[in-house]
């Protein structure tokens, strides 16, 4: 099941071009990992998702992203409902200055989803358990959320991105900034969150990508270069430069 | 003379660099230096320049005091006092300078020869001491400079003190104004209760002229409170800042969110133009084009408006503030970090939604911190207020109606003749003193408000 269709996508910054003709096929309730050595284009794809990349001023963006047959490329796109439906985990967790609990309820306020209160907090204390943070945090709520330490913040962001129901996780190295420990916390959260949510990860740990993903695509100097099963990649790649890269040859 | 001799130090000691540089060259050629070529010729110079200055400057603070003491020593024994000594004195020297005018007794006479005598001794000694220092600390560093010792450290320890002294003359210069104010001031509260002037609601100092002797204590007591200027300078601030903070604000807002990077170029440095119009222009813009704007516009609308209003002073001096708030909140806003817009934008919310949600509670602390130094300002403004709001100190709160302020009325009192020593020239120290610790009170919360914002972000 394809959840998102990309085809031809072309991004440029000014007059460089960062994105060459990437086609790819997102499959639905699964984790698919983007790979590559830095500056390769695997981070603008993901902004290309939920149009993170409209706020860059120089950015164009040509192709074609389709999700459930909605063209995601278009001038006329409702961005808000969009964004709403594919949330965003940046690579340094990025709070706001405000509670535990506001931060989490930031969303449900917005897009006006919450009628009451009690629904409000309902939705908090479920975003919490999802993201595994209540049992750390339901005495503190109203504790500011960048008093957090770093695995925390993360997983309060992941909240944040979940409380609005998305279809679609996007997550941009999320784990770049975090120890082990938290690292591990945190794939095990991609793992649970799977079964609800389609999850897009950049990522620069080639373990981390073998550990959480089904889908893997590996990106060099702006183009796709190869993408298939997770196994398939890691095991038994079709192209040499994946190869390089795999072992550790280069990147 | 003095001239001559501070060229002579200045260039003998550039002469002495040049020396120094090239001395270190000749030493080179047979052994190994302890510094860079230029450090030998920065030593030269300081011990050339540095003890000679500091000697003439020493010299030339005290030669007058000493040959005063010289002078006044033959009038000892007429026991006259200190401002009769001091009034002879100065005869004897205008004297001595050929432009005295009264009548020339033989004392005064002796004494004026006597001064010209005194500084040309003071004028061949000074030069004879100087020189023989120059002498001295020059062949002492050339020594040093033969021997090849070590050339770095002396000079970077030179050049700390240099700018210890810096320092220490601009703190100094601060502390003697503060205490200046204070001593003045408290000379006035002397003569005027302390209650009598904050608490005070009637400022007309005016009437407690009287041409010879005491003024009547009863007059004091109403003529000096300071309550309708403290009022009139809030006030005006006030209206001030009703024209500067939403306008500021949101200019800064636009600037930092919403301009293109196109619009921003331009816009901005405009702007901050506004900061650099004198005030004086401002003060006669109000005056002249902005007060009976307004009160034309309230005559036709049946109101009652001076043409020296508070509004019109108060809305000219929040448009010279607008740049300040502008320019500080827009630098406090663009500090947000990008990543905090990210997250808002990635959860879907819009522009305006993340600028009222995220960015403005995030900058809160630095734009108070800007909103309290663009008071400080507005209270100390002078020239807006003294041309157009008029001079006289009336306890009001209606806009359209003249007020003054605090430093309005420190320029009403100090222009003109005035009498040292009289209690309205003193109030201008009282005032003065009040304003300063307004303000810096004002600057303390500002400063630390803002400090604390940098520390959540760095």
């Amino acid at each position: 099941m394809s959840k998102i269709k990309a085809e031809n996508v072309n991004v440029y910054y000014g007059s460089k071009q960062a994105l060459f003709d990437v086609s790819i096929d997102i499959a639905e309730k699964e984790v698919t990992a983007l790979i590559g050595p830095s500056g390769c284009g695997k981070s603008t794809f993901l902004r290309c998702l939920n149009r993170m990349n409209d706020v860059i001023e120089i950015c164009r963006v040509e192709g074609s992203i389709k999700m459930d047959n909605l063209e995601l490329n278009s001038r006329k796109l409702d961005v808000v409902r969009l964004r709403e439906s594919v949330g965003m985990v940046f690579q340094k967790p990025n709070p706001f200055p405000k509670t535990i609990y506001e931060n989490v309820a930031y969303g449900p306020t917005i897009h006006g989803i919450a009628q009451s209160k009690e629904e409000m907090d309902q939705i908090v204390e479920t975003s919490l358990k999802k993201a595994a943070l209540w049992n750390e945090v339901k005495d503190r709520l109203d504790e500011i959320g960048t008093g957090l330490s770093g695995g925390q913040q993360q997983r309060l962001c992941i909240a944040r991105a979940i409380s609005v129901s998305p279809e679609v996780i996007l997550m941009d190295e999320p784990c770049s900034a975090l120890d082990p420990i938290a690292t591990a916390q945190i794939e095990e959260l991609i793992d649970d969150l799977k079964k609800e949510v389609t999850i897009v990860i950049v990522t620069h740990s080639m373990s981390q990508a073998a550990r959480v993903s089904q889908k893997t695509g590996f990106f060099h100097l702006g183009k796709l270069i190869e993408f298939g099963p997770t196994d398939k990649i890691f095991k038994n790649p079709d192209n040499q430069q994946t190869q390089d890269y795999i072992t550790g040859r280069f990147g | 003379m003095n001239l001559i001799l501070v060229t002579f130090i200045v260039l003998l000691a550039f002469t002495s660099y040049y020396f120094g540089r090239k001395k270190a060259l000749v030493i080179q050629s047979s052994q190994r230096l302890t510094a860079l070529p230029k450090f030998y010729g920065y030593y030269l110079a300081a011990w050339c320049a540095a003890p000679a200055l500091i000697i003439f400057i020493l010299w030339s603070v005290f030669e007058p005091s000493i040959v005063k003491t010289f002078i006044l020593q033959d009038y000892t024994d007429q026991n006259l006092t200190k401002n009769e000594l001091q009034l002879i004195y100065t005869k004897v020297k205008a004297l001595a300078l050929g432009n005295y005018t009264g009548n020339i007794t033989n004392f005064l006479d002796a004494s004026a020869d006597k001064y010209i005598q005194l500084k040309g001794i003071a004028n061949s000694a000074k030069v004879a001491i100087i020189l023989a220092i120059l002498i001295f600390s020059l062949s002492y560093a050339y020594r040093s400079v033969q021997k090849n010792d070590r050339m770095r450290e002396p000079v970077e320890i030179f050049l700390k003190w240099v700018l210890f002294v810096a320092s220490l003359g601009a703190v100094l210069v601060t502390i003697g104004i503060i205490f200046s104010l204070l001593f003045e001031a408290i000379r006035f509260f002397q003569a005027v209760k302390f209650f009598d002037f904050i608490f005070g609601t009637h400022w007309y100092p005016a009437k407690t002229f009287v041409r010879d002797g005491q003024p009547d204590p009863e007059l004091m007591k109403d003529a000096f409170g300071a309550v309708p200027l403290f009022a009139g300078t809030f006030f005006i601030a006030f209206i001030a800042m009703c024209v500067a903070i939403p306008i500021g604000l949101l200019s800064g807002i636009y600037l930092s969110e919403y301009a293109g990077r196109g619009v921003r170029k331009y816009a901005k440095p405009i702007i901050e133009i506004l900061a650099g119009i004198p005030t004086v222009v401002y003060g006669f813009f109000a005056a002249l084009t902005v007060g009976p704007f307004v009160k034309e516009i309230g005559n036709a609308m049946g109101l009652e408006v001076s043409a020296e209003s508070a509004l019109a002073a108060g809305a000219v001096m929040g448009v010279m503030i607008i740049p300040f708030i502008s320019s500080l909140s827009d630098d406090v806003i663009t500090a947000v970090p990008q990543n905090l817009r990210d997250g808002s934008y990635a959860m879907g919310a819009t522009k305006s939604e993340t600028v009222k949600k995220v960015i403005f509670p995030a900058a809160l602390p630095g734009i108070v911190g800007s909103i309290l130094l663009a008071v400080s300002r507005a209270v100390g403004e002078t020239m807006i207020v003294v041309m157009a709001s008029g001079l006289a100190a009336n306890l009001t709160m209606n806009p359209l109606e003249s007020t003054s302020t605090i430093t309005a009325q420190i320029v009403v009192i100090l222009i003109g003749d005035q009498q040292f020593g009289d209690p309205k020239t003193q109030s201008a120290f009282a005032l003065g003193i009040s304003l300063f610790i307004v303000t810096l009170f004002l600057n303390v919360i500002a400063l630390s408000v803002v400090k604390r914002y940098r520390e959540k972000y760095e």
